[in-house]
């Protein structure tokens, strides 16, 4: 198994120590690892980091996730703000 | 309308941290088949979670192989319930699926979730809860040299400093709302429980102050410092990122659904009832861990081994266990009466804090609302994605109000899955 996964967020390549979560992605990716905006529109980033407050909501290969329950694979396509 | 697939099993058991672990294992010799259903990536629970940045420890490793050693359990991680389609059954999706199983033994092993209190800032990129940044880390989170504030209350924000500190954060305060003499208090109790006495040893920390709690977190888009009160007095401390958490609530969702009566926990939260066989009031329907009240690990794996020993009716092996669980039930009162919440965290949000944080409902939207119905009704509070796991044990603790059993979708579900509830069936083998 490779050491590392190449994924995409909103686009861009993000490299990953393999076995990472998407949460964990979000943050190597910048910033403080926002996942999504508010009703609000606020900034809103992995908070509970075990499947229950939703705030890390992404779409991984066009299916709703939690980024923190989700395993990045090589090529996954991330998209924030689901 | 494609058909959705059936599967059947002697014995399922929903979360697969220390209590699953243990009734699956204990439950195998039987021979039943049983299913293990866990919505993390793997099995391990909280504690035990696995990823590039956690180190698990052998005993995780040794649970882990007997549950892959023995060929009639089957492990479904990344599996989520969705319904209770009929009394012996639940509707299952992954992230690919979905599926209904039927049950002749349900053991609920569902753990629990922290506290997370509402504070001016805590909906800034960067707060997390104490338990979760633990979490984060182990499934990769880099926080080599970003300055972490650990607060709120229990053992668990010391575990969590630990975690981050070895992860290369440097840990620059743990604030602990408990006084002094209730630390200390608790402390001395350890003597009961040696083995707590010498983790509670490896995890002592030079920033850790007691009778202190948050006042606010501030930031420009993310955490660029928090306000602290120690005793009278208020600092402010420059830091990255804030993990808080005051204590663990029971996860009750699933039993409260099936109509499993509720006891309350000596925390006061609400716990599934069982009785000295980890019965729940409905027959065939157990309870185990922290679901039942939370206790710690041990207690866990005492409860799971009781729980799938009386399962498959094996009453010797259950009784085997019972003194174990007797001395940690003993320790998870200790654990409760020294860390019990001040009320004066109640004044921790301010008119304009969001206490929804995924419908954006401020303090002063629930001011005058008669409970928690109403403010669903009226304010949307809890009408978002979380369906009120995070505002409803808020308001819980703020205002008293008591959320009642939660419907189905027991979380948000494809409709493709959802379809399953009036699709034809497809039966298929035993797993």
């Amino acid at each position: 198994m490779s050491v590392t996964t190449l994924l995409h967020i909103d686009g861009r390549p993000v490299r990953v120590k393999a076995g990472s979560s998407v949460a964990a992605a979000l943050h190597v990716n910048g910033g403080m690892g926002v996942a999504r905006t508010s009703v609000t529109g606020e900034p809103r980033a992995p908070f509970c980091g075990m499947g229950v407050c939703q705030e890390c909501r992404v779409r991984v290969d066009g299916r709703r996730m939690l980024a923190c329950q989700t395993v990045c694979a090589e090529g996954m396509q991330v998209e924030t703000s689901a | 309308m494609t058909a959705m697939p059936l599967a059947h099993c002697d014995v399922l058991i929903v979360g697969a941290g220390r209590a699953g672990m243990a009734a699956a294992v204990a439950a195998a010799p039987s021979g039943a088949s049983i299913v293990v259903i866990d919505d993390n990536p793997a099995p391990g629970g909280q504690i035990w979670r696995d990823g590039p940045g956690a180190a698990l420890p052998p005993a995780a490793r040794k649970w882990r192989e007997a549950l892959a050693h023995h060929a009639n359990i089957r492990v479904c991680s990344g599996t989520r319930v969705v319904a209770a389609p009929s009394h012996d059954e639940l509707l299952l999706e992954d992230a690919v699926r979905g599926w209904r199983m039927q049950w002749k033994k349900l053991i609920l092993c569902t753990g629990a979730r922290e506290l997370l209190l509402p504070f001016p800032g805590w909906t800034l990129p960067g707060v997390t809860g104490a338990g979760g940044l633990q979490a984060l880390i182990k499934a990769g989170l880099p926080v080599r040299g970003e300055r972490i504030v650990v607060a709120g209350s229990g053992p668990l924000l010391l575990a969590a400093a630990a975690t981050a500190r070895a992860a290369g954060a440097k840990v620059v305060r743990i604030a602990e709302q408990a006084s002094l003499a209730a630390v200390a208090g608790f402390a001395a109790s350890l003597v009961r429980w040696p083995g707590k006495a010498v983790q509670a040893l490896t995890l002592a920390d030079a920033q850790y102050r007691t009778s202190s709690r948050i006042v606010s977190v501030q930031g420009d888009g993310r955490v660029e410092s928090v306000r602290l009160r120690q005793g009278g007095r208020d600092m402010e401390i420059r830091c990255d990122r804030v993990a808080c958490g005051f204590g663990l609530t029971p996860n009750t969702q699933l039993g409260q659904m099936l109509c499993c009566a509720l006891a309350s926990a000596d925390t006061g939260a609400q716990a599934l009832a069982v009785d000295a066989w980890q019965r729940t009031s409905l027959p065939g329907i157990y309870a185990a861990g922290e679901c039942t009240g939370f206790g710690g690990s041990e207690r866990a794996l005492a409860q799971g081994t009781i729980a799938g020993h009386a399962a498959v009716g094996n009453e010797r092996g259950a009784r085997q266990h019972e003194r174990e669980r007797a001395h940690w039930n003993a320790f998870a009162a200790q654990l409760h009466r020294s860390f019990t919440l001040a009320p004066g965290l109640r004044q921790m949000p301010k008119p304009d804090t969001l206490v929804c944080r995924c419908e954006d409902v401020p303090l002063s939207a629930l001011a005058g609302c008669s409970g928690w119905t109403d403010a669903k009704l009226h304010r949307r509070c809890g009408m978002g994605a979380c369906q009120g796991r995070v505002c409803g044990d808020a308001a819980q603790f703020l205002f008293g109000w008591a959320p009642p059993a939660p419907r189905p979708p027991l979380s948000p579900a494809r409709i493709a899955t959802l379809a399953g509830l009036a699709a034809p069936l497809n039966d298929v083998d035993r797993q």
